[in-house]
């Protein structure tokens, strides 16, 4: 096993300095090391989604990347996100329209949908399916997912018109 | 056709005051599941925890010569290699056999292999590390000599004298076979004016639990008491069988749930890896975890559907289906599943061919042979996709056969909405069913009439769609008929506590459990309902052996009609109870009172008399100012188990309508639709989005899922990019409708709904394939209908 | 699965990362967008020594248009492919093809230097370089080599670069006058590995094809540019010429069988193809009569 190297960058906002091996992934670095367990990890080959995350702004898998790669990089996860507010409407469009049963998606999910209503206000059905087409999900059968998704678009385009 | 439920009683508790069913309320506690703060077992860490990865057999059968763990010993971090040899001291085999399963057969299956791998995965090797990386480099270096056997991979040669006997001890590889023999089928056919047969085949599958199998097995030495936190959907059954191969009492094991990431069925199984894990805590005296790792889960988590079931329906011409007639064949694992065996799939097609219709001639044979494949059980809606798949695609072949509408046959035949309480040919018993009221809300819901015209004026412009339709009876709320009588210990009854606290808010404990369907929400809004509290101030415990009743959890489509029911009579209580202090407080008496709100209030006018806060306060901290001799009880326990009925069947119907490109044989989902009749309604959101979710699955299996073993029984799909399942950008939207027949079992009336859309959605797609291609006349029995499949039978390659 | 103990070595330059290839040969793996290589690892179906992170080498990123040329950086992620205007305005195929490469979170890691490094036979981007006559650039202890797409990609996973060379950057023609594109890839879900794909590059002319470039992809262990194609150049496309050039196409393809197709499955989904990029590029409906979905 090779040596640890150091690494120092931001997550959700808080400087974190770090000793990792070069082969912990970014998702095992936020889960174990920094015990922020809302990111998951269901399949450590980037299908199913579970582990997305936002890196610089960009929504990525976080178990495709190298918590070695982190360095200098600012990392939101599920957790930053819900405590700054910034999907508290998505989150809620969610609860009303019970878009997550065993939960296990929704962080991946929301984050997700989120990176797809910053970058277009009047996404249709089929570009959030599409969107979200790289999500996995099998509680819910997707259906209220696009829902809840649709219905946040609308209410921001309401609040900002 | 809606039946109002009998008596004044059943009427009061469904509509009271401050009532939340048949209500959409949001799910108390997905705040901490969106924000990522829920704690599922694969989260979980405890001190000195270590980890566990298997060394698994790259054969589907193979001789163990030795195992060397010496280099693996020695490698960082690693803190013991522990054999199946080893492992036997501290637990022993089981065999997956129930006594109403009649000449069931199957043999004692180990924690850890001994001697023999006999499926491409099976565990031969335990590796324990500080972290599951250093667990894996380890395993690489265990050096295990394997001597490759033949293997039995083929379903069809399982039985021929040619095939090697997996077990020779149990004579052959047949593990169970049942046959039926109903009313009178060969004179039936004889009669009949056209016979249809078909073979239809099935793809295997597994389910895909978002959150692997994650187990973290905890024997603490000093209290000599192990407690498992694993995602299970029945607690109480882990408790019971982890004790009794580990040689513990019940009482020495605690089952704690935590958050499921999904379940399906495929956690509510005994997997030898998982027990495996237990006994390895028992040994090493620590903390031990396992996580499946998604490659492991394709490769052990149950599979099930591996069905090659040939299937046959006389009819005459003007539509009357006179008889059905199957031959199943399922080729399962080289073990029974441990404790609810890999018969009862099979078992469940017989019983379910031909269950909505009328005819009472049906015929069935069933085989459930042993092969070296991963080892196959029940998951969502057991045994009723295949049942439905063959008797749906006969149905349509018969109307094909006589050119009636697939609708007309289905109305000419289906059981009458006042038949009821009646029975079918395989001894089902149905207490209220409604399938014509449902065929007639579908009919409205899609615009039947209007698909057919649109399809019509498309084919023209060579655009192919189709219409498919499944009706469908789905088993839930089963009784002890179900496992129980057939000697497993898995409880069919279920309880819920509730207990007012001191500030007059409510806590609730029921044994069924959560997996994201909304346990927690359906026992909340129930008790608030029936109690007159805000499901604001109602918590549910559950998932915990050591802080809830006794009882089966959740599987079979039963925490509504079972769990809700034992809460409906516990909070029934604890307000009589309640309503007798009042009473001694108010100086009246309890048939003038009422609970609404979170008060005691005049039952007529429901003016509040007093809260129920200030009622806790005064039982709790000032009982001297009570009337003499009165002691207050503001707990009550209440178990129920379904006594008349062996299952309260459901009924539904749903409808497929797609579109199939010729050239390239791909299809598109445009819509779907189920109309469901599960009894009362408790929540019509959360029943709804189970029926979408099983729906899905159904659709996954209809077009993308297979489990593909080569002849040499390597799983060669094992992972996400290549084992297909369905994500948001091929899924249609679908319409739910309902219809409401209760069950008198219950006060509540509630059947189960959990699995209904898995049972009928494969068979709505692939019979509105068949009907896209019509003009082509090619019919297609097999799924996943995937493009190859559909091009083949276009005859374009 | 977690992959296995490696060093890691993060290039402070071009010249860095060529001295740490020519240092480790083989025992090493450059890491740039991760999307293949990870999983590959994770799935320990590879353990390199070495990894060579080249994701901070600024030289190696951006997209420049001069002289007649686009030259894009190897570390230009798909996601920069689909936002930039240049691209679209001059090799709008490699906006169209990148929309197609897996999902969002893919496309923001995933380089098109990597892409083309791995050379799987089912991506998009190897063969719309071949389709648009690209030059893919490399750097080694010898210098710069300069390798004509169409004879870079020799193999499933395998390419002429050798492992102590680096794929810098790619350069492309910019789009001369009257250029048309088209790109399908038959997938059996959103962002899954083509089945089979057509990207295709070709001039337009008085309802002509005066050069006409389809590159196949996921139809042999590289990227197939159709001769088949040779005999609808600069010819009035009949229904019975576009007969003739499949049944060519369908000659000179020989595609695997997997599990997701068979050969005979992937001919006639390429010839379904060929009649779909011509109708398009065209403008005539009439040379495919079924309907897209």
């Amino acid at each position: 096993m090779t040596a640890a190297l150091s690494i120092s960058l931001h997550v959700n906002g808080e400087r974190v300095d770090a000793q990792v091996l070069p082969r912990l992934n970014l998702a095992d670095f936020l889960r174990e090391q920094l015990k922020l367990t809302g990111t998951h990890v269901g399949c450590e080959h980037g299908v199913c989604g579970a582990c997305t995350v936002r890196v610089d702004g960009e929504i990525v898998r976080s178990c495709l990347m190298l918590a070695v790669q982190t360095q200098g990089a600012s990392v939101e996860t599920i957790e930053g996100l819900s405590d700054s507010g910034e999907i508290a409407d998505l989150q809620a469009a969610f609860r009303d329209r019970n878009a997550l049963q065993c939960g296990f998606c929704t962080p991946g999910m929301l984050i997700a949908a989120q990176d797809l209503l910053k970058q277009e206000a009047e996404p249709d059905r089929e570009r959030i399916r599409a969107h979200l087409a790289g999500n996995y999900c099998r509680c819910t059968g997707y259906q209220a997912i696009i829902d809840a998704v649709e219905s946040t678009a609308l209410a921001r385009r309401g609040k900002r018109a | 056709m809606t039946s109002s439920p009998a008596g004044k009683q059943t009427l009061s508790e469904l509509d009271r005051p401050n009532s939340y069913i048949g209500k959409v309320v949001p799910r108390p506690n997905l705040e901490r599941l969106m924000q990522g703060r829920g704690l599922y077992v694969s989260d979980m860490e405890l001190p000195r925890m270590a980890h566990v990865v298997f060394v698994r057999s790259p054969y589907a059968h193979a001789k163990i010569i030795s195992i060397d763990p010496g280099a693996a010993k020695r490698m960082p971090g690693v803190i013991a290699v522990v054999t199946g040899e080893e492992l036997a001291s501290v637990i022993t085999p089981w065999i997956g056999v129930l006594s109403h399963l009649k000449g069931l057969k199957s043999a004692p299956q180990s924690a850890i292999a001994i001697d023999r791998a006999c499926w491409q995965g099976e565990a031969v090797t335990a590796v324990v590390a500080s972290s599951r990386a250093a667990a894996e480099d380890a395993a690489e270096a265990v050096a295990v000599q394997y001597k490759e056997l033949e293997a039995v991979t083929d379903m069809r040669n399982a039985l021929d004298p040619r095939t090697p006997v997996i077990h020779p001890s149990l004579g052959d590889n047949l593990a169970f076979e049942r046959n039926l023999d109903a009313g009178t089928v060969d004179a039936a056919f004889a009669g009949s004016d056209e016979i249809v047969e078909a073979e239809f085949v099935f793809g295997r599958h597994t389910g895909v639990t978002l959150e692997p199998r994650a187990v973290l097995a905890d024997w603490n030495a000093a209290e000599a008491r192990l407690t498992i936190y694993q995602g299970t959907q029945a607690p109480h059954m882990v408790q019971n069988l982890a004790a009794l191969h580990l040689g513990l009492e019940e009482s020495q094991v605690r089952v704690v749930c935590k958050d499921v990431g999904g379940s399906f069925g495929i956690k509510v199984h005994i997997y030898a890896d998982e027990m495996a894990t237990y006994a390895l805590s028992k040994l090493l005296r620590r903390p031990v975890k396992f996580v499946a790792d998604r490659v492991e889960s394709f490769n052990t988590d149950i599979h099930a559907r591996d069905h090659r079931c040939k299937g046959r329906i006389g009819v005459k011409r003007d539509g009357t289906i006179v008889a059905f007639e199957i031959d199943d064949l399922t080729g399962i694992g080289p073990y029974s599943m441990y404790p609810r065996t890999s018969a009862i799939e099979a078992n469940q097609v017989v019983n379910l061919i031909g269950g909505p219709y009328a005819t009472k001639n049906y015929r069935a044979r069933a085989r459930v042979v042993y092969q070296n494949k991963n080892v196959m059980c029940q998951y969502r809606a057991v045994g009723h996709p295949i049942a439905c798949s063959v008797t749906e695609g006969l149905v349509d072949l018969a109307a094909a056969k006589i050119g009636m509408d697939p609708v007309e046959i289905r109305r000419r035949n289906l059981i009458a909405d006042d038949a009821y309480p009646c029975a079918s040919p395989s001894g089902l018993r149905f207490e209220l069913l409604s399938h014509h009221a449902a065929m007639n809300k579908l009919m409205t819901m899609m615009d039947y009439d209007g698909l057919r015209a649109e399809q019509t004026a498309l084919r023209k412009k060579n655009i192919h769609r189709g219409i498919g339709i499944a009706s469908f009876i789905e088993v839930t709320n089963p009784s002890a008929a179900f496992y129980g009588v057939g000697g497993a210990k898995i409880s069919s009854q279920d309880g819920v506590a509730v207990r007012l606290d001191a500030q007059g808010a409510v806590i609730c404990q029921t044994s069924i459990t959560e997996q994201g369907q909304g346990s927690e929400s359906l026992t909340a809004q129930i008790v608030g309902s029936v109690l007159g509290v805000s499901m604001s101030r109602v918590r549910v415990i559950l998932g915990d052996t050591d802080q809830t009743p006794y009882g089966g959890g959740t599987w079979a489509s039963r925490g509504a009609g079972i769990g809700g029911e034992a809460a409906l009579q516990a909070a029934k209580i604890l307000r009589k109870n309640i309503l007798d202090v009042a009473a001694a407080i108010l100086q009246s008496s309890p048939s003038e009172l009422d609970v609404a709100d979170n008060a005691v209030v005049n039952a007529t006018d429901g003016t509040p008399r007093i809260e129920l806060r200030e009622l806790a306060r005064i039982v709790y901290f000032r009982p001297d100012t009570l009337p003499p001799g009165i002691q207050p009880e503001l707990m009550a326990t209440r178990h129920f188990v379904p006594r008349e009925y062996p299952f309260a069947f459901t009924n539904g119907v749903q409808a497929s309508w797609l579109e199939v490109d010729t050239d390239t044989g791909f299809v598109k989902l445009l819509k779907h639709w189920v109309v469901e009749d599960c009894g009362t309604l408790i929540n019509p959101q959360l029943v709804d989005e189970q029926i979408r979710g099983g729906v899905v699955q159904g659709l996954g299996a209809a077009l993308f899922e297979k489990c593909i073993y080569d002849e040499r029984g390597q799983l060669t799909n094992a992972n996400m990019a290549d084992y297909l399942v369905p994500m948001s950008g091929e899924m249609p939207d679908i319409d739910v409708g309902h219809v409401v027949s209760p069950t008198a079992e219950s006060e509540l009336g509630a059947k189960g709904a959990g699995e209904a859309g898995t049972a009928g959605a494969a068979a709505a797609v692939a019979n509105g394939v068949n009907d896209a291609l019509k003009p082509f006349g090619a019919t297609i029995t097999e799924i996943p209908l995937t493009p190859q499949v559909i091009l083949t039978a276009l005859k374009r390659i | 699965m977690k992959a296995s103990a490696f060093s890691y070595a993060r290039a402070t330059s071009v010249p860095n990362a060529i001295e740490l290839l020519v240092a480790h040969g083989e025992r090493a793996k450059v890491l740039s967008g991760g999307q293949s290589l990870m999983p590959a690892m994770n799935l320990r179906l590879v353990a390199p020594e070495l990894i060579v992170d080249i994701g901070e080498l600024k030289e190696l990123r951006g997209i420049a248009a001069s002289g007649g040329l686009i030259k894009i950086g190897a570390l230009t992620r798909h996601a920069d492919l689909l936002k930039s205007r240049e691209i679209a305005a001059q090799a709008p195929l490699l906006r169209d093809a990148a929309a197609q490469i897996a999902h969002p979170a893919i496309r923001n890691r995933g380089t098109i230097g990597g892409s083309l490094a791995h050379a799987d036979p089912a991506s998009e981007l190897p063969a719309c370089m071949v389709a648009l006559n690209a030059t893919i650039i490399a750097q080694g202890a010898a210098g710069e080599r300069r390798i004509p797409a169409t004879d870079f990609f020799t193999g499933i996973y395998e390419t002429v670069l050798s492992p102590q060379e680096l794929l810098v950057a790619v350069e492309l023609p910019t789009a001369p006058k009257n250029s048309a594109h088209f790109f399908c890839e038959f997938t059996r879900r959103h962002g899954d590995y083509a089945i089979i794909g057509l990207a295709a590059q070709a001039i337009v002319e008085n309802d002509r094809l005066t050069d006409f470039r389809p590159v196949f992809f996921s139809v042999g262990n590289r990227p197939h540019l159709a001769k088949a194609a040779a005999g609808l150049i600069k010819k009035a496309v009949t229904p019975a010429l576009l007969s003739e050039a499949s049944k060519a196409l369908s000659e000179e393809l020989d595609p695997p069988e997997d599990q997701q197709a068979s050969s005979s499955m992937r001919r006639h989904l390429a010839k379904v193809l060929l009649a779909r990029s011509v109708s398009a590029l065209l403008g005539r409906p009439d040379l495919y009569a079924g309907k897209a979905l």
